[in-house]
């Protein structure tokens, strides 16, 4: 197990080199940078100045040399500046990430509850109105986008019948109470959560579909247990393991969904960081973040086995 | 109806005046919508006597599984439906109670055992959790109380170690093994009966010596019923009190083990104790029961043996024969079983041609020394560190014109060795030559030959066809890819086959799952044999077969030998049926051969114990047989192949084993002499008589 958890991080060393030059390559090839993106706002400027605040920046360097300088820094476990306001990232990333994670953790979790309960309910009465109405509803959770999904809940919840408020992490000029975050929470957390909740019921369906026709489920029920325990203790159990895969490849698009979310819902984490950043040009946050969501993608690929091995006893890494 | 009463008075067993604590009445079900449905089971009637053993026979689709899981509530409704009967267990009827109700019956009173003991157990549950919910459950222990008599269950049923073993998962025990913790599982709460659903199909013929001996001894010890269910008339035989023959829903036979044997009256059972391999018997053809197993959508209104009876008639076509007494708890459902004392039983047809030549005396395939390991890799490096030994060390001769048969328990290395010798496995040491050349590292034009000269059979007749080819398509597959005459000579050629291999030319637009498991392998055959090869493999022909089938597809490919002058190596675990179709037999156990011989002086005279116990283990259809004759029961399963004992591999099960076998790999010797052959033996003991 250990040496497997091992084999796995060495391997991921190489990966995350990738991203970078990938990441850098990106950032570099878009067209202008931070000076030029910061020309419409301050007043019109001379071709030297231009050229000064480039020299600054160490935009006038050779484009190996700018990859060297970033990656030093960062295996320095220095994340660099903001080139908008000078301000560190690591301490950008540090105030805003917490957001994003609740705002993602929520969501997920939503998620995957209501999800697998109502694919599991799907699945013991396949074939009657239940399942087809779940199955419909399914359908059409998974074919809307998530920006079309919060600018939806938008309309109805917030402009429509103001029952929650539509932007920001808590009501301006109040104190921050936890009931009031909880309260902006809804609906963002809501937009990401509906897509991922049809698809986690779709699969989980599948599952207890494929579970319930297993021998050890017929070997159950000839024991004479409750049909809560055969479904929960036999059943639930076996069709939980292939949602731990789709639990693991959901977490790469949530990190594309709460960039559109937090947008739409000013929310104040990475992702709207991210979109600030592209705006200004600003490459070594887009850059930052683009490495940070990485690890953590990487990461929770390492969970994911790891929780397989945890949910499945036949599972042995070496 | 009337002669089952009588039957349930006959029964030794039972106290006096004790009712039956089973019985069955006139119980039909069927399966899918009505109009279409699948007549499943059809009018079926039996009692079970307090502590009695009955056992069910019947070939896939006789609906005897149906009949067992619709007493305890098991089968899916819908598309299920019981249409009529009644199923009374001391006086309820299970088939009236609300499934809450069943619910404490099953399990508690009435438990099963099923086929597969790996999928039939969870694997993500422990073994103990397992053991234990039950009794939880039905009888309202504590768990520490619960466990307490789980581990003297597995203790009855030999799983040694019980306290460490409880927290182990499925995964972590042989088939074997399994197939007790699953005895085990069902007999927790001591059941009055207990209903055994082919529990040994999935086993080796010696783990399953092992599981029927359990049984009988549970029975014994715990004084319950039991309902065995089998396709195997030759295993019951040995060790049940009555027997129901089933076909196509209808039990259609039912007597006293003895009297089924010695005084069979139905047609059906007559062809399937004529069909089932004799270790003895001189004749060496099989006799099948012509024809493909039973249509069941087909309303039960009339005697659905019908078109495979040699004695059908007219009568026999319109209306459905009633189960009538025989006399003494024997009944049966044929219209002319009065007459069945007198008329002539079916005889072996006559081989197609003449016998094949004798063998010449030149090997079409020579492998020495043959090594198939394969790496086991661990740790952050992934570096070796060991190898299962497949194949370990294996040296043979295919004559032209032979056949050899490979046989031995899972896991011995018979297939490996098989896909080896057809390229499909890379030696690790070792030569195979094949017409005296070595085909490793051949390429191109040279592989081709190869590739059109050998060909192989497999086991699952419907996994190895692809779905979406017609049968026609699928024969002459292998013809169109290696550019083998002109699209007409190649649908000639296929007419052809098809006929060689007993096929209607009407099949040939088919598809794979219109066909019956005999048309299937019929079509494997064809396929194999399209380019004209010199050499079939055949791995496991026809395990995956019904009995009846069997002999089909044995008589088939011994005919095919005759005509075509083939050769083959036969892969195959049923030491019976090897009889009837190998000139030599070789013995495999965990990758190596331990006795190789003709095959009159393998089953003549054993030398090997392996071998013996092998022979030994299989059951011989003649319920007298089970007293005087001496049967070897192997202890332990098959070791790991990754780490095989020292010296004999065999020593640890061997009863004959000696200090020398411990330390001391035995060597080949031959036993043969001029008139019986080359007779090779690996056992430092061999032919000793101490058994
Ligand atoms: S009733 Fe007729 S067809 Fe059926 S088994 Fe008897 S003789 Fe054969
Ligand atoms: S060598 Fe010894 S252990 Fe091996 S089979 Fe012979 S007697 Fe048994």
């Amino acid at each position: 197990m250990l040496s497997y958890l091992l084999r796995k991080l060495l391997l991921s060393i190489p990966v995350l080199f990738g991203v970078t030059v990938i990441v850098f390559a990106i950032a570099h090839a878009m067209p202008g940078d931070a000076v030029l993106a910061m020309i419409t706002a301050e007043a019109p400027s001379s071709e030297a100045l231009i050229a000064m605040r480039r020299g600054e920046l160490g935009l006038d360097q050779p484009l190996y040399i700018q990859y060297l300088n970033w990656i030093g820094q960062i295996l320095h476990g220095n994340l660099g500046r903001s080139f908008v306001n000078g301000r560190s990232v690591g301490e950008i990333i540090g105030e805003r990430l917490p957001m994003t994670l609740e705002l993602m953790g929520v969501a997920l979790l939503v998620a995957f509850i209501i999800g697998t309960t109502l694919g599991v309910i799907s699945a013991l009465r396949q074939y009657r109105l239940t399942d087809y109405s779940l199955t419909l509803g399914g359908f059409v959770g998974v074919s809307i986008p998530d920006f079309f999904m919060g600018l939806l809940l938008v309309y109805v919840f917030a402009l429509e019948l103001r029952w929650l408020p539509s932007s920001g992490i808590s009501t301006a000029g109040d104190n921050f109470s936890l009931l009031d975050n909880l309260r902006h929470l809804i609906l963002p957390a809501a937009a990401l959560a509906l897509f991922r909740a049809a698809i986690f019921m779709r699969y989980a369906r599948a599952g207890m579909l494929d579970v319930l026709n297993q021998d050890y489920m017929r070997t159950a029920k000839a024991k004479g247990l409750r049909p809560s325990t055969i479904t929960l203790r036999h059943g639930l159990r076996n069709a939980l393991i292939p949602l731990v895969t789709v639990f693991g490849l959901a977490l790469p698009t949530l990190f594309g969904g709460s960039v559109v979310i937090e947008t739409i819902f000013q929310w104040p984490g990475i992702g709207l960081m991210f979109i600030d950043a592209v705006v200004n040009r600003d490459s070594p946050v887009i850059m930052d973040y683009v490495l940070i969501t990485a690890i953590i993608v990487m990461l929770a690929n390492l969970a994911t086995d790891l929780a397989y091995s945890v949910l499945d006893p036949r599972v042995n890494y070496d | 109806m009337t002669g089952l009463d009588v039957l349930a008075g006959r029964k030794p067993t039972a106290a006096p005046g004790q009712g039956p604590v089973l019985d069955v009445q006139g119980l039909s079900v069927e399966f899918g919508p009505k109009g279409r449905s699948v007549y499943a089971v059809n009018d079926v009637s039996f009692q079970l006597a307090e502590g009695e053993s009955l056992a069910i026979v019947g070939e896939s689709g006789s609906g005897k599984s149906v009949t067992v899981q619709t007493l305890m509530g098991l089968i899916r409704k819908p598309p299920g439906r019981v249409t009529a009967g009644r199923a009374l267990y001391r006086g309820h009827d299970l088939l009236a109670v609300p499934d809450s109700e069943l619910r404490h019956i099953r399990g508690r009173d009435i438990a099963m055992i099923f086929q597969d003991p790996m999928s039939s157990l969870n694997p993500v549950l422990t073994v103990g959790l397992q053991l234990t919910e039950a009794l939880c459950e039905h009888q309202g222990l504590s768990q520490a109380q619960a466990e307490r008599q789980a581990l003297d269950m597995l203790d009855l049923v030999g799983i040694a170690n019980a306290p460490q073993r409880m927290r182990a998962f499925p995964h972590q025990f042989s088939g074997g093994q399994l197939q007790r913790i699953g005895i085990a599982m069902a007999l927790v709460c001591k059941p009055s009966i207990l209903i055994a659903d082919e529990p040994t199909t999935a086993l080796d013929v010696t783990i399953q010596a092992q599981i029927v001996e359990l049984v009988a001894r549970l029975q014994k010890q715990l004084g319950m019923a039991i309902i065995w269910i089998s396709h195997d008339l030759s295993l019951v035989a040995g060790f049940v009190d009555r027997v129901a023959v089933m076909y196509a829903g209808s039990i259609v036979e039912c007597a006293p083990v003895d009297e089924l044997f010695s005084a069979t009256t139905h047609p059906y059972t007559i062809g399937l104790l004529n069909s089932i391999p004799s270790l003895t018997a001189a004749n060496t053809r099989l006799v099948p029961i012509k024809g493909a197993p039973p249509n069941v959508t087909l309303a039960p209104t009339f005697c659905a043996f019908a078109p495979r009876c040699g004695y059908a008639e007219a009568r026999c076509r319109e209306a459905k024969p009633p189960l009538e007494t025989v006399g003494g708890g024997h009944t049966t459902a044929c219209w002319r079983w009065r007459q069945m004392e007198h008329l002539p039983r079916p005889q072996a047809a006559a081989p197609g041609m003449t016998r094949a030549a004798a063998p010449k005396q030149e090997p079409l395939l020579v492998v020495s020394d043959l090594k198939v390991h394969f790496p086991i890799r661990r740790g952050v490096l992934r570096r070796q560190v060991g190898a299962v030994h497949a194949v370990d060390g294996v040296s043979f001769e295919v004559l032209r014109g032979e056949t050899l048969a490979l046989v031995g328990e899972s896991g011995c290395g018979k297939s490996t060795t098989g896909r080896a010798v057809l390229g499909l496995e890379r030696p690790s040491a070792g030569s195979i030559l094949f017409e005296g050349r070595d085909y490793a590292g051949a390429t191109g034009e040279q592989l081709k030959q190869r590739q059109r000269a050998m060909q192989m059979v497999f086991q699952n007749p419907f996994g190895s066809l692809n779905p979406r080819m017609t049968v026609g398509r699928i024969i002459g597959e292998g013809l169109r890819a290696q550019k083998i005459g002109t699209r007409a000579t190649r649908d000639a050629r296929v007419s052809e086959l098809l006929a060689l291999v007993g096929l209607r030319e009407a099949l040939r637009n088919r598809y794979p799952f219109e066909l019956s498991g005999g048309q299937r392998q019929r079509v494997g055959i064809a396929r194999a044999l399209a380019a004209n090869p010199k050499f079939i493999i055949a791995d496991e022909p026809i395990s995956a077969l019904d009995v009846s089938i069997q002999a089909q597809i044995v008589n088939l490919l011994d005919d095919l030998k005759a005509r075509l002058g083939l050769t083959y190596l036969f892969i195959g675990h049923d030491l019976s049926m090897i009889r009837y179709l190998s000139d030599r037999v070789a013995v495999m156990y965990l990758g190596r051969i331990v006795e190789i011989g003709t095959t009159v002086a393998v089953f003549g005279s054993p030398l090997h114990p392996y071998t013996r116990a092998l022979l030994s283990a299989i059951p011989v259809p003649d319920p007298k047989a089970g007293g005087t004759r001496r049967r070897i029961v192997l202890g332990g399963a098959v070791p790991d192949p990754s780490k095989p004992p020292p010296g004999c591999h065999f020593h640890p099960r061997c009863p004959m084993a000696s200090d020398i076998c411990t330390k001391v790999e035995p060597q080949v010797r031959d036993f043969g002499s001029p008139v019986s052959g080359q007779h090779l033996v690996a056992c430092h003991h061999a032919g000793e008589a101490t058994l």
